[in-house]
């Protein structure tokens, strides 16, 4: 009678650590998938804002030299391999900021082209916005991965450890 | 675009979220997407179109004040059932991180879920123990906003993680119009001690943080110095209790409006020559300081973080030590007697708050929506 009671404490005990280690591995699992949806928002952030930048640059807005610059910067960032993708990215920021913040350009331009300034405003703002999410599902999930639990396991089965994505994503002063 | 927003808070109740949650809610239709609104109300609450009744709020204590908060499987229950007739493509939680309506649908709900976090405190044990409770929920939201640096700060602070700014809205074209009150001279150019002036507070009376008792002490230097001057009290709470703290000779210059329809608070705002916002901090922004920033009223404010910030380094508002009712009477007194200066301060709050118009804000929300919807079908809400 002993012996049954035991083996069924152990039966529960068994079951209650089961329950646990899934939960663990599901939760994990939904912070990868949300890191990789928030990835490719990212991803789809970056490549609208090279080619709004691209498009801009073939606008005859700007003078021939800064459009030559914004899309050299935008073709690179859009050609960069994942090694240099972030510093292609930090170059197209700058980029764009030298362009589009020299002094009375806009008042130069009076209001023309003023959708397609729009549109970067728009762009530009959501590779800030996409950035943000993405490295915050990036460091939720890093944090989650480093607990004792998920190192002795292999909860996170074969996925590679996210890894932040760091860029000057700051947006040139356009309002 | 389909968009649920959750309101944390009983809909009936003036405050900063629930104003809020409204323009945004307003704004969003004006241009064109259908928005439907869960949250808290009274049973015989009037709610907009937009809005659906989640039931009744009780009210308990929580994080330093009495809030009226919905809890509980039935409140989970109503908020599955909206999200699985509601058909939204992103859903965007208030205030997450309290224990109520957004919290619960963090918890049913699965897809692109935005959160917006307002409120601003100190690391406190309570909050602390709070964290590994909410960590599992809040993992799951797509897109955070703060509303403001001290709403971000708490919330990295708290919970780790990062969001983006977008600050509050204002509708500013709703206070900028406004006839006195029936009985108030209203803004004038009036100086010295006799002139019938005006000093203005508007907030529970019951809450602490908002300074209201620190208001009252100054008004016992100021009032007996300056017989023409009364001031006008405008929000809920007990105001028996309130008037008893004034000194008998002063207690029919403290005018107690009770709580206010939006239309009187506006002619609230233009009813007084100084607005006076007192509050000991716990505040992230200050839309009452907006408000009356758009209304054009001279405004003296303390120094807590967030009002230094929206008044501009006290540029569009004269700023005051935190909790000192001595240098609160003293600012008062100084403005009250250079009507030239007023109407500097009122100018230049109109400007400062321009770039807080729900127009701007509404379009960098939408904004958020659009990034955090990429790849994911549409209707992508459900239920978990």
């Amino acid at each position: 009678m002993d012996g049954l009671i035991t083996a069924l404490l152990w039966l529960a005990a068994l079951f209650l650590v089961f329950t646990y280690v899934s939960w663990r591995a599901g939760r994990l699992d939904r912070l990868h998938a949300r890191v990789d949806l928030a990835r490719a928002a990212l991803d789809a952030a970056l490549v609208r804002r090279a080619a709004v930048a691209l498009e801009l640059a073939a606008s005859q807005l700007l003078d021939p030299a800064t459009s030559l610059l914004l899309a050299a910067a935008a073709h690179a960032a859009r050609t960069a391999d994942a090694e240099s993708r972030e510093f292609a990215e930090s170059d197209l920021s700058r980029a764009l900021r030298a362009a589009v913040d020299q002094p009375g350009l806009r008042a130069t331009l009076d209001g023309r082209g003023a959708p397609l300034f729009e549109e970067l405003d728009a762009a530009v703002q959501k590779v800030m916005f996409a950035r943000r999410f993405s490295n915050d599902a990036v460091s939720a999930t890093r944090i989650a991965r480093r607990r004792i639990l998920a190192r002795l396991l292999p909860l996170a089965g074969h996925a590679p450890m996210p890894e932040f994505f760091e860029i000057d994503d700051v947006p040139p002063m356009l309002d | 675009m389909r968009i649920g927003i959750v309101c944390p808070y009983t809909w009936n109740v003036p405050g900063g979220v629930q104003a809020h949650i409204r323009d945004l809610a307003e704004a969003l239709i004006a241009v064109g997407h259908h928005v439907s609104v869960i949250t808290p109300a009274d049973d015989d609450a009037a709610l907009p179109p937009y809005a659906v009744s989640a039931g009744r709020a009780i009210p308990v204590p929580y994080n330093g004040s009495v809030a009226r908060l919905s809890f509980g499987f039935l409140s989970a229950g109503r908020v599955r059932r909206w999200i699985r007739e509601g058909d939204f493509d992103v859903l965007h939680i208030h205030e997450p991180a309290a224990p109520s309506l957004g919290l619960l649908a963090c918890w049913v709900a699965d897809g692109p879920l935005v959160a917006t976090f307002h409120a601003s405190y100190e690391k406190s044990r309570a909050v602390s123990v709070s964290a590994p409770i909410l960590q599992s929920a809040l993992e799951k939201i797509t897109g955070r906003i703060a509303v403001s640096e001290a709403a971000r700060t708490t919330l990295v602070e708290h919970l780790g993680g990062d969001a983006v700014l977008i600050p509050n809205g204002i509708a500013t074209a709703r206070y900028e119009h406004g006839e006195p009150l029936p009985g108030w001279a209203g803004r004038t150019d009036a100086e010295g001690p006799d002139a019938p002036q005006a000093l203005g507070f508007l907030g529970r009376l019951d809450e602490p943080r908002k300074g209201l008792p620190v208001l009252l002490k100054a008004f016992e230097t100021l009032g007996r110095a300056r017989p023409g001057l009364r001031l006008l009290v405008a929000g809920p709470g007990d105001e028996e209790e309130i008037l008893a703290k004034v000194s008998p000779e002063l207690r029919d210059r403290v005018v107690m409006l009770g709580l206010v329809s939006e239309e009187d608070k506006v002619r609230a705002y233009h009813s007084v020559d100084v607005f006076v916002a007192p509050n000991l901090g716990g505040e992230s922004f200050g839309i009452v300081l907006t408000e009356a920033m758009s209304a054009g009223a001279p405004i003296l404010a303390s120094d807590i973080e967030a009002f230094r910030r929206v008044l501009d380094d006290g540029r569009a508002g004269a700023l005051f030590p935190t909790g000192d009712p001595a240098a609160l009477a003293e600012r008062a007194a100084l403005l009250l007697d250079d009507a030239k200066c007023r109407a500097d301060l009122s100018e230049q709050a109109r400007t400062a708050v321009r770039v807080y118009d729900w127009s701007t804000v509404a379009r960098d929300v939408l904004r958020v929506y659009e990034t955090v919807v990429v790849g994911v079908p549409g209707a992508a809400v459900t239920v978990s």
